[in-house]
């Protein structure tokens, strides 16, 4: 119990992408599941992916609900580490050895669900905007994910006004519109 | 053109920006346009998802950047590797002989580069003033000074507990989240530093300094301080043309910030010493670090110094030279994420102009 209200500040921090509490966790735990995927046929670049996408499952996790996990955050981590790391062997084709928990375990299943989902919203978000190229990439990633003005992103950008550069964006924006929603449509009308 | 208003509309409705009238009316809009209303819909979705694919990118960086810090200071194990796999074994190896390739490399082009500065000419120390400001003017030797000199004696006397700056020059912004530039003589030896303009007073510390270059970054660590948006100007990377018309911003008298206009006279500085240029300006004492700005809205040089006994022959170190202190300061992870903006906002301004746009980013350097 003492543990779990320590570890409540830690989430809140998590939730924030606060550096020190993202720090102070990676620290805590990243060992563990290091050897956990060294001593089960995977190496430390593995693990470095393995933990990393633990980690966010652990963010949307937070953010989503109130700080609060029925376990202790080690025990979370290692959770979600291992089942991504078996699911990991099974989609490589390698040998899943039985893996002996020296650490109690909690079912994450539907976590890693709805992270798996999530995650290949992103990617397909990430190609998206990729695919249009520049400038309209950074345009768009200025204007919508680092929440510049558009006088600002007209003076970096090198428009002459901020109208150009909006007329710019704007057409920037419908590819990019079309392309999600292209996507988007698919995934929930398929089911 | 119709359309880019609509959305803009839609946007503004969403974030909550409007103000009430307005919001009625798009409101009332909203239940009479169908188009309008499914656009609304479909919008929030799209920035919805959005800023959770935004945020989700800024903790991947977060983790990423966690991961190569505690790396670094060994406080997780990640580069030891436990596993078995000869494979990895020798890659490990492998690396080892590739960094040692590496360093001899890096030695290599230090010792060139040493050969290089020592066979650049240096100035001879008498014969350039470097500029950086007497606060207080104690060493004008005149008799109206030696009065003023005893007044200042008694307000030192007076003002125990607050901090006397004593001598000062200038610096600028190149960071928007707080790095300054100025000259390394202008900060040698300095317990305390403090920048002031008319934006206010703030407390800086020094975070790199390159004697060789007279380079001096600053950090602004003061918690009044707000960062700013961006910087208006650029710092130019490649050699200036004569005669290119420049002008200057710093502050040679003690309060205000003081402009001067010019030209480049020579592509080096004193006895053709590379590193700088010679400008046709007046400069004075506290105009050390002082940015020389072109048309284009440019930094090409940091002000350094004058010729002793002659108006008119001043120096600059070349622009390019802050990028190269710039990479030796990023060596230093904690600082890897300072940033020159590599467009000007003023290019092509008339100076008047550039001046006002620029006059917020020069500040007096004070130092005890």
């Amino acid at each position: 119990m003492k543990q779990e209200i320590n570890e409540k500040p830690l989430l809140k921090g998590l939730a924030i992408n606060d550096k020190k509490a993202v720090e102070t966790i990676y620290r805590e735990n990243y060992n563990m599941v290091q050897s956990l995927i060294i001593n089960n046929n995977g190496s430390a670049d593995d693990a470095k992916d393995i933990f990393q996408e633990a980690m966010i499952v652990l963010y949307e996790k937070v953010r989503s609900g109130t700080f609060e996990l029925n376990c202790q955050i080690k025990t979370y981590l290692y959770s979600v580490s291992k089942r991504l790391w078996l699911k990991r062997l099974q989609q490589l084709n390698r040998y899943a050895p039985p893996i002996e928990d020296p650490e109690s375990t909690v079912s994450v299943d539907e976590e890693i669900e709805d992270h798996e989902k999530r995650d290949a919203e992103f990617e397909m978000m990430n190609k998206a905007i990729s695919s249009l190229g520049e400038p309209c990439k950074s345009l768009l990633e200025a204007y919508y994910l680092q929440k510049q003005n558009m006088q600002v992103i007209a003076a970096n950008f090198g428009y002459t006004n901020a109208d150009n550069a909006k007329n710019q964006k704007y057409k920037c924006l419908m590819r990019l519109k079309k392309i999600f929603f292209a996507h988007y449509k698919n995934e929930n009308g398929d089911g | 053109m119709g359309d880019i208003k609509v959305l803009e509309a839609v946007e503004r409705y969403i974030r909550g920006e409007m103000n009430p009238d307005e919001r009625l009316h798009f409101e009332n809009l909203r239940k009479t346009n169908a188009e309008i209303d499914q656009l609304v819909v479909e919008h929030t979705l799209f920035l919805q998802q959005m800023n959770r694919f935004g945020e989700w990118q800024k903790f991947r960086g977060t983790l990423h950047e966690v991961h190569t810090d505690l790396a670094e200071q060994g406080k997780i194990n990640s580069a030891r590797l436990t596993g078995k796999a000869k494979v990895v074994y020798l890659w490990k190896r492998y690396k080892r002989v590739a960094a040692i390739a590496a360093s001899i490399a890096g030695i290599t082009t230090l010792t060139m580069s040493a050969l290089v500065w020592s066979i650049t000419p240096q100035a001879p120390a008498s014969e350039i003033e470097k500029l950086k400001g007497e606060i207080y003017s104690i060493k004008t030797k005149t008799s109206q000074t030696d009065k003023e000199l005893s007044k200042v004696k008694n307000s030192i006397n007076n003002a125990d507990n607050t901090i006397i700056y004593k001598t000062g020059g200038t610096g600028f912004i190149i960071d928007a989240k707080g790095y300054l530039v100025t000259n390394a003589h202008v900060v040698e030896g300095a317990h305390n530093i403090a920048i002031q303009n008319n934006k206010g007073e703030f407390t800086a510390r020094v975070v790199y300094i390159d004697q060789l270059r007279d380079i001096a970054i600053l950090k602004i660590e003061d918690e009044n301080f707000k960062p700013f948006t961006s910087v208006p100007y650029a710092i130019s990377k490649t050699e200036s043309k004569l005669a290119e018309p420049i002008f200057t911003l710093g502050f040679p008298r003690n309060d205000v910030v003081v402009y001067g206009q010019g030209y480049l006279s020579a592509k080096t500085g004193f006895n053709g010493d590379t590193l700088s240029c010679q400008l046709e300006l007046a400069a004075n004492r506290g105009n050390s670090g002082s940015p020389i700005l072109n048309k284009k809205g440019e930094v090409i040089g940091i002000l350094n110094g004058r010729l002793k006994n002659a108006e008119g022959f001043t120096y600059a170190i070349q622009g390019k030279h802050i990028y190269k202190v710039l990479d030796e300061l990023k060596k230093d992870t904690s600082y890897q994420k300072v940033k020159i903006s590599a467009r000007s906002s003023i290019a092509g301004l008339e100076f008047q102009q550039q001046v006002e746009k620029v006059e917020d980013y020069v500040f007096m350097v004070k130092v005890n």
